[in-house]
Order: structure tokens, then C-alpha cells, then sequence
């Protein structure tokens, strides 16, 4: 009983945080392309913008939820359906820390650790495809169908690269288990440098890492990838026609889908939870003296805001306030064997996100015959030979 | 639980299966199947096949079902049209549909071995490294043999395929 009971909290407490998060992952982007681009992005809903993403959601949920003439009326709304529901279940494989006990119950970070855990998220990704396809085909216009189209040329291509890559690291931890893949990746060589994939022992995987990256910017639709739904030739592509909340379920899923690749890319290349270095050195108040430079920041910034900007005078105290007392939390004994492990989960994470908003800021958009090129002709022909050094590298050292 | 599950995912499995047959357009006919292979795969984890249901989700209802709802979608194949059907087919048909359906199910009930009922957790060397240690022991030669069948299908595709230069 009581498994059943921890199991329903933890769920509700990751479905609420991961569509949260995913509310903010919208602010995030369009803060850090507005600074790319030089401008202040989201102002005026609440300090800074942060009240940005609630608004957003009020307008599309009153919204009207218009269904076009002529489109497959089960079809077209199965697919935002099929979109959210899919990129939301594979988030329950991942785990965000390591095992702990606390008040006497033995728990650990995350849903539930699947003996096929890799395989589990590569075929929820694959059957990610149908959503875009159906709903493309389903919506009865050119441009949607279009969207569509690419969208599953585009995927199928680059799940082969995808999943060579993914090979090559469970090769090296000999486990589908993405719990057990983190473990394998624990301790340091020479005490200091990380047994992360990206440095592990008989063959670095920083091409993997690579290629997977690459790959996920794909599977995911993104730029310089976003081809299913380029603006500027099919308008908004696969989801055109969609309004109101059936848009959001599209792009809710979407933003899961790019959360969930970054942990995975966390837990097979970077070491999942295990810092960066060991922890005689002082890597468990890394998160204190972060936090409390963020709250320097603040409480600086507080001195001297502008007078046209007096919701600061307010939300920087406030922020400083909050960091003092998140730093605090980082310093109780109880609670550090949980928080720092997940800070550094948090953080790679993050740090992943970052860089895929940041490409987006910077590169411009593949032609789609240089795309499918890249994938067949460069990507997977990369990807078998370093899985064929890897296998070598492992087949050598193993006995 | 168990039986409730099987029982659950088993008439998705025929209802889609039905559903299949019953529609006259493509695209649905071609995502029904995908519904029989997703509900074949908890079955198949229902019996304790973690791999074979994973892989079952991966490379049928994810890459070949993909290819089929492509090509579909490629060609705007439209709705089929429905010819009319005899009477007496119907008259005819349906009971020696049941017929058969009642004699299966009575050498089923007959012939097959007693035993005790599948139970979850009753079978555990459906895991990726059983299979695995399995294929390339036990069953390497038909493994080896299947793979050089699959490479001839490709060049055999590949040849067809290509136009005459």
C-alpha cells in the first residue's frame, strides 16, 4: 500500500513540474533569444515577464477551438492527444537522483527504473511521428500535409543516427537501465576526472555525444531541423490548422519531448546526478556559493533599478530573499544527499536546454535535400564507424 | 490484474483488428493495425517478453507502420468504395464464420497441453540480455541465415527499384 501511495505523489509531483517547467521553458526561449537578439523579450505580465506563461495559457484555453471544414474530425483531434499523452509518458523512466532514505522511507528520484528503460524512450519517440503525421494528413491542407510529410521523412532518418549513438554508451555500462547507466558512470579516473560517457575508458563517446545531440535537435523539430514547420514555406506546418487548447497539447509536447531528451542525453553521456568533480574537493557547495552570487546579484541590482522599472524595487529583494533561503536549504544535512545530487541532474540539464535555445538563436535553417544528405550520407555512416570502435574498443578491454 | 489486463488489452487487440477490415479508408485501416500491434505488445509484456514487446513497438508500429502511413500519405490514396454484396454471402458466410470459430476454440480447449494459467512475473528471461546471450548461442545459425535473407530482400529492393539508366 504504501508503494502505491509514494508512487501516486511522486507522479503528481512530476507531471506538476515537468508541465510547469515547460510553461517556463516558453519565457526561457523567448528571453534568451530576445537578449541574443538584443531586446528585452516578455515585459509587461508580471516582473519580468514571469507571469508570461499563465497569461499565454488563459488566452489559449478560452480561446475558440475551432475544427475546420473537410478534415477527418476523430483523426484531428486524436493527434494533439496522441502528441501530449506520448511525450508525457516518457518522461516516468527517467530517474532525477539516486536511491535515499529519508524519515525512514527508502525512495529515490524518479517514477520507475524499466529494465528496457532506453528502449522504452526510443519507442515512445518513435511513435511520436504518428502525431505530426496524423495530425498533418488529418487537417486537410496543404501546408499541414506538407509539415507532415517531412516531419516523418525527417524522423525516421534521423532515429537511425539516434539510436547507433545511444549503442555506443550502454555498450561501455553493459545496461538498458537508465538508473544502472548513471551508477556505471560514478567515481573519477586519476581522482579528478569524471567516468562520464563522454570520457569513459576504452573509447571516449564525445562522438556519440555528438551525433545524439545533432539527432535530437531533429527528433525534436528544432532549429536548424525545423523543417516540418518552417515558417516561411508552409506557414506553421503540421499543426496550421490547430487552435486554441489542441494547439497547446502540440506545443506542450514538443516542450516535454526537448526536457525528456535533455535528461536522456544527461543520463547516457554526462554522468546523470554524479558532479563534475569529486567531493573532497568541495563539489557539494557548488549549488551555496551559485545560489548566494545569484542573491549578491540581486540584492546589487536592488540598490540601483530604474525608475521606470518599479516592479524591481519590489521582485529583486524578493529574489535575493529567495536564493538566501534556497542556499540555506543546500546546507542542511537531511536534505543534502537529495538536493545536490539533483542540482547537478538539474543543472546539466538546464545547461542542455540552454545550448538548444541557443542554436536556435544563432543557426539558420537547413534546405530540406541538405537535411535528409546530412543524415544518410554523413550522420550514419559517422555513427556505424564509431559504434564498430566502441564495440572494438569494449570487446578488447573486457576480458 | 492479470486476467483484467489480458482481458482489456486482448479485445483492443480484436476490435482493432475488426476495425481493420471494417474501413474503407486507408490511413484508418493502417492505424488500426498500428492499435493491434501496440495492444500485442502488452501482451507480450504481460507474459514477461520486456525486449520482444519493446521491439515490437519500435520496428513494427514505429518504423514500418510509419513507412506504410507515408507511403499512404504520399500517394493521397483516397476512401475505397464499398461494392454491393450478395445476400446470400451474408447468409452463407456468418455462420460458417462462427462454425469455425467454435471448432478452434474446442480443439483448443481438447488438444492443448493442461497447465496452469500465465502468471505476471511467472516467466523472467524476456530481457534484453537473455535474448540476447540466447541469439548468439543457441540460435546463432538461424539468426546468421535470417539476416542474409533480409540483406537479399534489400538488394533485391534496391535493384528493382532503380531505374534504367
Amino acid at each position: 500500500m504504501n508503494f502505491y501511495i509514494l508512487s501516486l505523489v511522486k507522479a503528481g509531483l512530476v507531471a506538476f513540474v515537468l508541465l510547469t517547467f515547460c510553461a517556463y521553458l516558453v519565457w526561457i526561449e523567448r528571453k534568451v533569444l530576445a537578449h541574443i537578439q538584443l531586446r528585452p523579450g516578455p515585459y509587461r505580465v508580471g516582473p519580468h515577464g514571469l507571469l508570461q506563461p499563465l497569461s499565454d495559457l488563459i488566452k489559449l484555453v478560452t480561446k475558440e477551438g475551432l475544427i475546420p471544414g473537410n478534415v477527418s474530425t476523430g483523426l484531428y483531434l486524436f493527434a494533439p492527444f496522441l502528441a501530449v499523452a506520448l511525450a508525457l509518458v516518457s518522461i516516468v523512466t527517467i530517474p532525477f537522483g539516486p536511491e535515499f532514505e529519508i524519515f525512514g522511507v527508502r525512495t529515490w528520484l524518479g517514477l520507475t527504473d524499466l529494465n528496457i528503460g532506453v528502449l522504452f524512450i526510443l519507442a515512445m519517440s518513435s511513435l511520436g511521428v504518428y502525431a505530426t503525421a496524423i495530425g498533418g494528413w488529418a487537417s486537410n491542407s496543404k501546408y499541414a500535409l506538407l509539415g507532415g510529410l517531412r516531419s516523418s521523412a525527417q524522423m525516421i532518418s534521423y532515429e537511425l543516427p539516434l539510436a547507433l549513438a545511444i549503442v555506443a554508451p550502454i555498450l561501455i555500462a553493459n545496461t538498458l537501465s537508465f538508473k544502472e547507466l548513471a551508477e556505471a558512470q560514478s567515481g573519477f579516473y586519476f581522482g579528478f576526472l569524471p567516468k562520464w560517457h563522454v570520457f569513459a575508458a576504452p573509447f571516449p563517446q564525445v562522438f556519440s555525444f555528438v551525433i545524439f545531440v545533432i539527432a535530437a535537435f531533429a527528433e525534436t523539430n528544432r532549429v536548424p531541423f525545423d523543417l516540418p514547420e518552417a515558417e516561411t514555406e508552409l506557414v506553421a506546418g503540421f499543426h496550421t490548422e490547430y487552435t486554441s487548447t489542441m494547439f497547446a497539447a502540440f506545443f506542450t509536447a514538443e516542450y516535454a519531448n526537448i526536457v525528456t531528451i535533455c535528461c536522456v542525453t544527461t543520463l547516457l553521456f554526462l554522468g546523470g546526478w554524479h558532479p563534475p568533480f569529486p567531493a573532497e574537493y568541495g563539489s557539494s557547495f557548488i549549488p551555496v556559493i551559485l545560489l548566494l552570487g545569484v542573491a549578491g546579484l540581486f540584492f546589487f541590482h536592488a540598490g540601483q533599478t530604474l525608475k521606470t522599472r518599479k516592479w524591481d524595487r519590489f521582485s529583486f529583494p524578493v529574489g535575493g530573499v529567495l536564493s538566501l533561503g534556497l542556499a540555506g536549504l543546500f546546507l542542511i544535512p537531511l536534505l543534502q544527499p537529495i538536493l545536490v545530487p539533483f542540482f547537478w541532474f538539474a543543472a546539466k540539464t538546464l545547461l542542455l536546454i540552454f545550448f538548444f535555445i541557443w542554436v536556435r538563436g544563432t543557426l539558420p535553417r537547413f534546405r530540406y535535400d541538405q537535411l535528409m544528405r546530412f543524415a544518410w550520407m554523413f550522420l550514419f555512416p559517422v555513427a556505424v564507424v564509431n559504434l564498430l570502435i566502441t564495440a572494438f574498443a569494449v570487446a578488447l578491454t573486457s576480458n | 490484474m492479470d486476467a483484467l489486463l489480458f482481458l482489456t488489452f486482448a479485445a483492443i487487440a480484436v476490435g482493432c483488428a475488426i476495425n481493420l477490415v471494417l474501413q474503407t479508408h486507408p490511413i484508418a485501416s493502417a492505424l488500426s493495425l498500428v492499435g493491434v500491434m501496440g495492444s500485442l505488445a502488452v501482451l507480450y509484456l504481460l507474459l514477461g517478453g520486456e525486449f520482444i514487446a519493446a521491439v515490437q513497438m519500435i520496428v513494427y508500429a514505429g518504423a514500418i507502420m510509419v513507412l506504410f502511413v507515408f507511403v499512404i500519405m504520399l500517394l493521397n490514396a483516397a476512401a475505397e468504395k464499398k461494392t454491393r454484396k450478395p445476400a446470400l454471402r451474408a447468409v452463407v458466410a456468418v455462420p460458417l464464420l462462427f462454425t469455425f470459430l467454435m471448432l478452434v476454440a474446442y480443439l483448443i480447449q481438447t488438444q492443448a497441453p493442461k497447465g496452469t494459467g500465465v502468471k505476471f512475473g511467472g516467466f523472467t528471461g524476456g530481457g534484453p540480455a537473455d535474448i540476447g546471450r540466447s541469439l548468439f548461442t543457441t540460435y546463432i545459425l538461424p539468426f546468421e541465415v535470417t539476416s542474409v535473407v533480409i540483406l537479399i530482400a534489400i538488394l533485391g529492393a534496391v535493384v528493382l527499384a532503380r531505374k534504367e539508366v
